[in-house]
């Protein structure tokens, strides 16, 4: 008597790729454009980045449905925290909301695999990285999605800082100045996308700086 | 109204076909400092006078900013006024939730008057005692509605609730067939005047008064401190004394003489307006 199997599955997969990296004073979030389904593409023109205060981005890649609920559950708590509060959410304190809310949902989790970039307190770049039920942690540059098994090692060999063992105490934050780590994004979803067959088509990058939010865009490979 | 056999449980009537402790809630709406509203085609301008405890404390917060579109103006029980702002948010946070576009303002309201009837029906509960001016702008245009402890609501194209509100009134009775085509500067200007007149020869300064706007383009804020007293400069509004003439106002002219009419018709219920 074998075990029966699920006929259908609530969750899709829609492919995909998110990276940030934090700067001393700026965050580069980039994810490309393309939304997939098994081996078809549903479209080249998905946004999978999303503007959840001032100074906090989010990009996720996963099941897209998820994470647009997902963005509308955060963007309605941060309108609370704004009635409340009467200002903004901090990127750290958007980081730790995102965790519990992830974790809310254990046990039927959201299928969404978060990179959250943004300013912290300071004015100094932070990114945090998720898993899908909500383990966080503060890095220098983090990918998530199904170009990140890709991108990740060459983060680690062009940003990795020493160990935090090591004395003195380094900053997690990238040394390189903000041109330099939106051109070694660009060229982190170039390679993923000659590989990857689910990342390719756009790509769209975020700057968050003192100067305020900007958006910039290159065209990937669409094969 | 006096003290009478009929008036202790909001669900009693009176032989008259009165409820008398809603009543009495709507007492409370005229003992809290004035707030005012106006509003034009495209914009709806609140402002309210800020009445302090003592010189040693902070006033009352009246304004409350409820969604992008949509703002209330509070006189009563400040208490009551900052959980039904609450109650306001939470509901247009779910519209939008559930939508993805702006609640409109004549759903709010019916909604907000629904629970205020609530409260005039249960033997447990009393009345709300607040009155709410709600300012709002969505598809079909810029909203005034004044909101009562009975569960009434009406819209307006200009009102005032509060202390020496009668005053501020009969200020805006004079003017308000011209206000739906007033600009934005405009009707700022009438309000600090209407709002001027419940002061009562007090001197008018941005320290004692809140203004807030809504508009077309424009999310409803509350106008800081220097911007106030810059408006109250540029329309040299100063107490009792007649204004220098402006060259675009001519209503600068007018003395501030008292304007009250007849005090409030004590003859029938105030819910049958």
């Amino acid at each position: 008597m074998t075990k029966q199997q699920a006929n259908w599955s609530p969750y899709d997969n829609n492919g995909g790729t998110c990276v940030a990296i934090a700067g001393a004073n700026y965050c580069v979030i980039a994810a490309d454009t393309r939304m997939s389904t098994g081996y078809s593409i549903l479209t080249r023109d998905y946004s999978k980045i999303c503007k959840l205060a001032d100074k906090s981005v989010m990009a996720s890649s996963g099941f897209q449905a998820d994470v647009r609920a997902l963005q509308k559950v955060l963007a309605a708590r941060h309108l609370i925290y704004q009635h409340q509060h009467n200002k903004q959410m901090s990127c750290p304190a958007m980081a730790q909301l995102l965790s519990n809310t992830l974790y809310y949902k254990r046990f039927f989790p959201y299928y969404a695999f978060n990179v959250l970039g943004g300013l912290d307190n300071e004015g100094k770049g932070c990114v945090f990285t998720y898993d899908a039920v909500g383990s966080y942690e503060r890095v220098g540059y983090s990918s998530q999605g199904s170009g990140s098994t890709l991108i990740m090692p060459f983060l680690d060999n062009q940003l990795k800082s020493p160990s935090p063992l090591l004395l003195p105490a380094k900053d997690a934050v990238t040394p390189l100045s903000e041109p330099e780590a939106i051109d070694l994004v660009k060229t982190c979803f170039a390679s993923a996308t000659e590989r990857d067959i689910y990342t390719g088509d756009k790509l769209e990058i975020v700057v968050l700086n003192a100067a305020g939010i900007r958006s910039e865009y290159m065209e990937l490979r669409k094969d | 109204m006096f003290r009478n056999q009929y008036d202790t449980d909001v669900t009693t009537w009176s032989p008259q076909g009165r409820l008398f402790q809603v009543e009495y809630a709507m007492e409370a709406v005229k003992q809290g400092s004035a707030a005012i509203g106006l509003r034009s085609k495209t914009h709806v301008v609140l402002a309210s006078v800020n009445k302090a405890q003592s010189e040693l404390s902070s006033h009352q917060k009246k304004i409350f900013k409820v969604d992008h579109h949509i703002g209330v103006a509070i006189a009563g029980l400040t208490a009551d006024g900052r959980v039904l702002s609450r109650y306001m948010r939470s509901e247009c946070i779910n519209y939008s939730y559930t939508y993805e576009s702006p609640l409109p303002v004549g759903r709010l309201v019916v909604q907000l008057a629904d629970k205020a009837q609530v409260c005039t029906q249960r033997s447990w509960k009393r009345p709300y005692g607040v009155g709410l001016l709600v300012a709002g702008l969505d598809e079909s245009g810029a909203h005034l509605y004044y909101n009562c402890p009975s569960g009434n609501y009406f819209e307006y194209q200009a009102f005032a609730i509060g202390s020496r509100s009668q005053a501020a009134k009969t200020y805006m009775e004079r003017r308000f067939e011209g206000f739906v085509s007033s600009t934005r500067e405009d009707l700022l200007k009438d309000a600090l005047f209407a709002l001027r007149e419940t002061l009562q020869g007090e001197k008018l300064k941005s320290s004692i008064c809140t203004v807030a706007v809504v508009g077309v383009g424009e999310e409803f804020h509350i106008l800081d401190n220097e911007t106030v007293q810059g408006l109250i400069d540029a329309f040299e509004i100063v107490g009792e004394e007649t204004p220098a003439p402006e060259e675009a106002a001519p209503a600068a002219d007018e003395p501030a003489a008292p304007d009250q009419g007849a005090p409030a018709d004590e003859g029938a219920a105030p819910m049958d307006i």
